[in-house]
């Protein structure tokens, strides 16, 4: 489904402090299946993230999505990508303050122009699946950090994508929070969704949600 | 068409939501953006009535007003002078006038004294613009004792207070008898101030101007359209006045639109860069930031426009009155006659809401191609 061939990206091109996130990488990510990165910080995880998410361009070589060069499509047609095979969890969650949870679900929607009800339902029925129903129109700073990860996800569903992508998904998870992750990532998956994922976290990288795992140091795969 | 209308109200409704986050701050700008165009606004729709009302009472005024000069300076007009004008083609009508200047040391300031053309009073009244009465507290039947440059005491007794509709031009007149006049002044008999002309045809104007000069050489012609163009550029100099005074405010503005666009707080920046990363574009932060500043400029020129119109003519301008009315001991005390005018409104408009988009946009375009990954380093 993604192709990465080449791949290096650098920070500071050109001058003294150029760095070298990834050097080299060349990877196949099947669909349908949850793959996580696994490497220590400054290990190229999420730069690599960024890369297949669209939110940034290598600095050199190629991805593919379905076969398609996308690495150099203009930032509108690679915005449009992101909005609609790609949705984001992010480590720090990422709401927008102020707004009640449902807002925030809709939000990435938005640029889509669909009809208002359309979209208030299926906005709705994700929170509610996701068990935040009776929390919708709270704001998300009143929300424990559990719930904030939930209307993540439910935000990051919005635009029914392909591809969901966790950045350190149970960093700012307890024990029994991290579990729950895990069931709603099995449920996704079960969905037909491809997952992909960067952890650290032991109880992520040997669940049994988790097909695939590939290891990274120094911008470098080390492992599979 | 649907899909791009919907985009935009759920634009309208993010932005609406982000300035209520925010109230504070936007609610600061709004005030003093409201307040500006308050301040640019009364002294334009009060200069412009100024005009207008100055123009009502210039349409009755005479054609021609014909002024005689003795080195230079304005002398009385010498009997004789009607008769010669009377022969003059075109001249339809000439009446000599009778009116000077008075300075009354009780209320430190000058009247004007003038015997009307018509219904002039009965001799020992007169009539008082409604400033004057107000200042010596006078009313209709109270005698009004004036010394003459004589040295001779004078009592009138006032017949009228004048409508306070002719406020403008009527504050510190007095209107009296010719023998009254002439017997204050001490103005000698057949002599008049200057002489009243009516000219039939006004494409005639210029010619019976010309005709007047080269049979009085020695006196001046003074025409409506000149009269009308004096006061104009007298109101326009004040109202110059007043908004060079008020380019400084403009200015300072501009730099708080400017810091307020491009200090752009980092929770801002942030919520810019998860907007970008979870799909938005740059041209859909664009968007909602010019929504934004559609609404603080639309309801800071509605809120000041509304305010200059109560102030201007519910409340008779009281800020600006001093430098737009002129100055002087005797202010006039009337109220304009309500209007707005397209191009006013525009040039109020463009003067206004242009300059804080021009002053936004380059901050807010910079703020807008924040990279989408800084979202995913936060």
């Amino acid at each position: 489904m993604i192709q990465l061939t080449d791949i290096h990206k650098a920070f500071n091109q050109g001058q003294h402090n150029e760095y070298w996130a990834l050097s080299g990488i060349d990877l196949e990510l099947e669909a349908r299946r949850v793959t996580a990165f696994q490497g220590p910080s400054g290990s190229g995880k999420t730069s690599l993230l960024t890369i297949v998410g669209c939110l940034a361009r290598p600095t050199r070589g190629r991805v593919r999505l379905h076969g398609e060069d996308i690495s150099g499509l203009p930032e509108r047609f690679l915005t449009e990508i992101r909005r609609r095979t790609f949705g984001f969890v992010f480590q720090q969650f990422n709401l927008i303050r102020g707004l009640s949870a449902l807002d925030n679900v809709m939000l990435p929607a938005y640029p889509e122009g669909k009809p208002h009800a359309e979209l208030l339902q299926r906005a709705e029925v994700l929170l509610a699946r996701l068990q935040l129903g009776h929390r919708r129109h709270a704001r998300v700073e009143w929300l424990s950090g559990g719930e904030q990860q939930r209307v993540a996800i439910a935000r990051a569903l919005i635009n029914d994508p392909e591809v969901i992508i966790a950045d350190e998904p149970t960093a700012n998870l307890d024990t029994t929070l991290s579990k729950q992750f895990l069931a709603i990532l099995e449920e996704l998956s079960g969905e037909g969704r491809t997952v992909l994922l960067t952890s650290h976290d032991p109880l992520v990288i040997k669940s049994s949600a988790v097909h695939r795992v590939v290891g990274l140091r120094d911008g470098r795969l080390c492992g599979d | 068409m649907r899909p791009w209308i919907e985009k935009q109200r759920y634009l309208i409704d993010y932005t609406l939501a982000a300035l209520a986050r925010r109230k504070a701050r936007n609610l600061g700008l709004l005030a003093v953006y409201a307040l500006l165009v308050f301040m640019l606004a009364s002294v334009s729709l009060f200069g412009q009535a100024l005009r207008q009302e100055a123009a009502a009472v210039l349409a009755d005024s005479p054609e021609v007003i014909l002024q005689r000069l003795v080195a230079g300076r304005h002398d009385l007009i010498p009997p004789g002078y009607l008769e010669k004008i009377g022969r003059i083609r075109g001249v339809q009508h000439q009446q000599g006038r009778l009116w000077g200047y008075y300075y009354d040391p009780v209320s430190k300031a000058n009247y004007t004294l003038l015997v009307p053309a018509a219904e002039a009073p009965a001799p020992g009244h007169l009539r008082l613009g409604a400033t004057l009465a107000r200042e010596r507290g006078l009313q209709a039947g109270q005698p009004l004792s004036l010394r003459s440059y004589g040295g001779k005491l004078f009592t009138f007794t006032v017949d009228e207070v004048l409508p306070a509709s002719s406020e403008l031009i009527s504050a510190d007149l007095v209107l009296l008898g010719e023998a009254d006049f002439r017997a204050f002044f001490d103005y000698p008999a057949g002599h008049y101030t200057d002489i009243a002309l009516s000219v039939a045809n006004p494409q005639e104007v210029r010619n019976v101007a010309a005709k007047l000069s080269a049979a009085l050489p020695d006196a001046r012609p003074i025409l409506r359209e000149e009269m009308r163009r004096t006061y104009a550029s007298l109101l326009d100099w004040r109202e110059g006045i007043a908004l060079a005074l008020l380019a400084a405010a403009l200015l300072a503005f501009a730099i708080l639109a400017w810091e307020k666009a491009s200090g752009l707080s980092a929770d801002e920046r942030r919520e810019i860069g998860i907007l970008k990363a979870i799909g938005w574009e740059t041209g859909d932060v664009l968007r909602m930031k010019l929504w934004e500043g559609l609404l603080i400029s639309f309801s800071a020129f509605l809120l000041g426009l509304v305010g200059a119109y109560v102030h201007v003519f519910h409340f008779g301008a009281r800020l600006f009155e001093p430098v737009l009315k002129g100055w002087a001991v005797l202010y006039p005390r009337f109220t304009l006659v309500p209007q707005l005018d397209g191009l006013q409104l525009f040039t109020l408009f463009f003067f206004t809401v242009v300059p804080y988009t021009a002053a936004v946009l380059v901050p807010i375009w910079r703020a807008a191609i924040i990279d989408p990954d800084a979202a995913m380093r936060g």
